[in-house]
């Protein structure tokens, strides 16, 4: 298996997908290789093995200036250490040696390669020792860069991979409806299998105390209801139309708080506008959170926003489920294929979102009864149905091989 | 002797449009969606209806009455499914009314709003019987003399008022758990009743035709006239009287033309009448057919709708109570206010496809077949509900400033 990261060492959902993924693979029999690209133990995961591609600290696992010349980089920071001072296209380059290296002496089965950071080393073993390949697709450059444009070189990776892999599982019917639109893939070779909870989360042992956001207790108990949302503050995650949609709803119903959690590059943006409109008492900025602090804001809140523009699945939305949010979600992410106890709206559509946080803000019932479908729904998922879909695929494509 | 009596059900529900908070207090529109093809566009939907089923049903109904003074069928038509027939497709009232005029077609009474009114509000549920009881006279000459509650909701209560009111019969499901080993091939008395009688649908010979026609699943598919006859004939053993009830939509809007559901009924009404001493009844022909064989008792309240045959599709869950107690406990505030438009509005609400719609019994096993609603979900049919809900009351309000002032 090829990825990028594993926690502790992980940025994101993708690392987290994968560990869980590959536990859940374990169980079922997989013998698993995972190779990621930096040095750091990994002392928890005694279910596979992990490989390291090369020496590099896990913090340099994405280049400096992914994008970058050296010679930006070297005027840019000049203080940096340069024997570390890499780019992410020399250290895909290296993880394509050492998987090159690899399977010079094992032959696996099969090779299930995460998202572009691994595709080149997916089509390298396909190519050059005929092993069927698995491309599996947590989000595409489309996703990341909000539908338009992004980097041609990325796309170009993805568009490779994905041609030569000989079957591609996506997140959601979003991502795989993208796949076909955007890479011109045919359908019949792209698999649906929806993530699920992680198991860390659910089996952390977790106490609410009102430690860190007294404010927002308060303001409950004088009849508040406290809506949040959690992300990357980028194009993807439509917090502009939150916003708007925010000025709009207060306009109804004045007891209403915005928890915006997270940091990114509309941070400022966001900011101004909430004072533009009138509404800066309202809305609060917690920066970036994790950990306790962002599971309190889950249990804090009444109402979860995902306002994405496009996100492949949200596992943010089950997280705030299981916390005993009820959700909104943009009928653009993934997670709302699964989900049925929720409300809906598309992402521009701003007086629709405003409609329905007054809605569940007035009414006890409406709340309620989401409350209690979301509380049915939000664990349907679980990591060994999404390991045994995947051993079918892996079974399927077993036929492909060229070399045993 | 046996005896088939058809009746068919004619109902729309005016639709209330996606009605958001931003329009509460400023606009009073509920029922007509502007956007053409939206879904809650009451006249796209009425003539896509009448274009399916309405129209070419009720022309298989005339023919057939005109060749075969042997046919009978009994119709039930809502208060507004007339209002918007008159509004969008006034043919059809012509057509209804040529064919009561007949003789061999009955129309069998009901609140005119289509509400579960009888559950909130006896005088209300009073004042929406005796409307639609009067449109049907002004339209058709005649009144209804055989009753049906919204959704065939029946207990014994609604028998005692029936027959405290003269009725000569009410409908209601023939279900298993009521009749034990009783057939619904015969007439019954409602309990503690005089005179009102009790005609209960043959409910698997009903849905064999009005939910399993076209099911290509069902082993019994294709369904053939001859096989068909041949169930009747075996069921007749139990009871002379086969009450096949249902919804008028089934021919054309549910069991699309394709299946052959329209040749199938032309071929069952004249195969049927082929035969010796086999006739079509009208309901009220059909309560004097026999003499009531035993009363039959409903104490909870039974109706024709899924397994569970109870009220649980409309008021099952917390939204759907809200909603209903919400609406009737304004009633009176509606009443005094003297405004007959908001009246008429708020009775239009207490149509029962509303609640419907909020339904969220099946909601999370994604079964979107089971429940047909205009609306993307139950939340959103309930969050648009309550705010035509807070206009009302924003209306009323003021309103009484509007008397203070003068």
């Amino acid at each position: 298996m090829l990825g990028w990261e594993l926690p502790p060492h992980n940025s994101g959902g993708l690392g987290v997908a994968c560990l869980n993924l590959a536990r859940a693979l374990a169980k079922d029999g997989c013998d698993i290789d995972f190779v990621v690209p930096y040095e750091a133990k990994h002392e928890n995961i005694t279910f596979m093995n992990v490989l390291s591609a090369m020496k590099l600290d896990p913090l340099f696992r994405y280049g400096v200036g992914a994008y970058d010349s050296k010679y930006v980089d070297n005027a840019l920071i000049p203080d940096a250490p340069h024997e570390k001072m890499i780019s992410i296209r020399e250290v895909q380059h290296n993880y394509c040696d050492f998987v090159n290296d690899y399977l010079m002496e094992y032959k696996p089965d099969v090779v299930h390669a995460h998202d572009w950071l691994t595709f080149e080393a997916g089509v390298l073993a396909k190519k050059n020792y005929g092993i069927p390949l698995i491309a599996h697709v947590h989000a595409t450059e489309y996703d990341r860069s909000g539908m338009h444009g992004g980097n041609p070189v990325v796309h170009a990776i993805e568009r490779e991979g994905l041609m030569l892999a000989d079957k591609i599982i996506a997140v959601s019917q979003a991502t795989k409806d993208l796949i076909v639109r955007k890479y011109h893939i045919p359908a019949k070779k792209i698999d649906v299998v929806y993530n699920s909870l992680d198991e860390g989360f659910l089996k952390s042992a977790y106490s609410y105390d009102n430690d860190d956001y007294r404010y927002l207790e308060a303001m409950k108990a004088l009849g508040y209801t406290i809506v949040s949302t959690v992300g990357r503050f980028t194009i993807q995650k439509g917090l502009s139309n939150l916003m708007k949609a925010a000025a709009r709803a207060i306009s109804k119903e004045p007891k209403l708080i915005f928890v915006f959690a997270g940091d990114g590059e509309q941070r400022e943006e966001l900011i101004e506008m909430s004072a533009k409109y009138g509404i800066s008492k309202n809305v609060i900025f917690t920066g970036f959170v994790r950990g306790k602090q962002l599971r309190d804001i889950y249990e804090v809140s009444d109402i979860f926003v995902m306002s994405s523009i496009s996100e492949p699945f949200g596992l943010t939305a089950l997280e705030a489920a299981h916390h005993g949010d009820v959700l909104i979600l943009t009928k653009q992410s993934g997670v709302a294929e699964v989900i049925r106890s929720c409300m809906e709206y598309d992402f521009w559509d701003v007086e629709k979102l405003a409609d329905e946080i007054v809605a569940i803000s007035k009414s006890p019932a409406l709340k309620h009864t989401l409350h209690e479908g979301i509380a049915r729904e939000y664990r349907k998922i679980s990591w060994s149905d999404v390991a045994e879909k995947i051993i079918s695929v892996y079974n399927e494509v077993e036929k492909h091989k060229e070399f045993s | 002797m046996r005896a088939i009596c058809l009746y068919l059900h004619i109902h729309q529900p005016w639709r209330y449009r996606r009605y958001s908070i931003f329009d509460v207090t400023h606009n009073h529109n509920y029922w007509y969606e502007k956007d053409y093809y939206d879904k809650q566009n009451n006249e796209r939907i009425f003539r896509k209806v009448a274009q399916k089923s309405y129209h070419p049903m009720l022309d298989l109904l005339e023919r057939n009455l005109k060749r075969n003074p042997g046919f009978k069928v009994s119709l039930s038509i809502t208060g507004i499914w007339l209002e918007q027939a008159m509004e969008w497709e006034p043919d059809l009232v012509e057509q209804l009314k040529r064919l009561v005029s007949t003789g061999q077609v009955e129309i069998v009474g009901e609140t005119y709003y289509h509400s579960l009114a009888f559950f909130y509000d006896r005088a209300e549920f009073q004042n929406q019987v005796k409307m639609h009881s009067d449109l049907i006279a002004k339209l058709f000459g005649v009144r209804p003399k055989v009753f049906r509650n919204t959704e065939f909701a029946y207990n014994d209560e609604l028998g005692k008022w029936a027959d405290s009111v003269g009725y000569k019969a009410v409908l209601a499901e023939g279900w298993d758990k009521v009749l034990g080993w009783r057939s619904p091939n015969h007439v019954y008395k409602v309990a503690g009743g005089v005179n009102t009688k009790l005609l209960l649908k043959n409910y698997r010979l009903s849905d064999d035709i009005a939910f399993r026609f076209s099911d290509r699943n069902w082993k019994e598919w294709p369904l053939t006239v001859d096989k068909y006859q041949n169930w009747l004939n075996m069921d007749t053993l139990r009871g002379n009287l086969i009450n096949l009830f249902m919804d008028f939509e089934t021919f054309g809007e549910n069991i699309w033309e394709d299946t052959g559901i329209f040749q199938f009924m032309e071929q069952l009404i004249y195969s049927w009448l082929n035969e010796y001493d086999n006739k079509f009844v009208t309901v009220s022909e059909a309560a004097e057919l026999e003499q009531p064989v035993d009363e039959i008792s409903m104490p909870e309240t039974v109706t024709w709708a899924d397994t569970e045959r109870d009220l649980s599709a409309w008021l099952g869950n917390e939204m759907q109570h809200e909603a209903e107690n919400t609406l009737y406990g304004m009633k009176d505030a509606i009443m005094s206010s003297g405004d007959a438009d908001l009246i008429d509005d708020w009775r239009r609400l207490t149509t029962s496809d509303h609640p419907y719609y909020m339904c969220t019994k099946y909601w999370n096993d994604g079964d979107v077949h089971a429940y047909f609603s205009p609306f993307d979900s139950p939340f959103d049919a309930f969050m648009y509900f309550m705010n035509v809900v807070r206009d009302f009351e924003w209306r009323i309000q003021n309103l009484n400033q509007l008397k203070n002032h003068q």
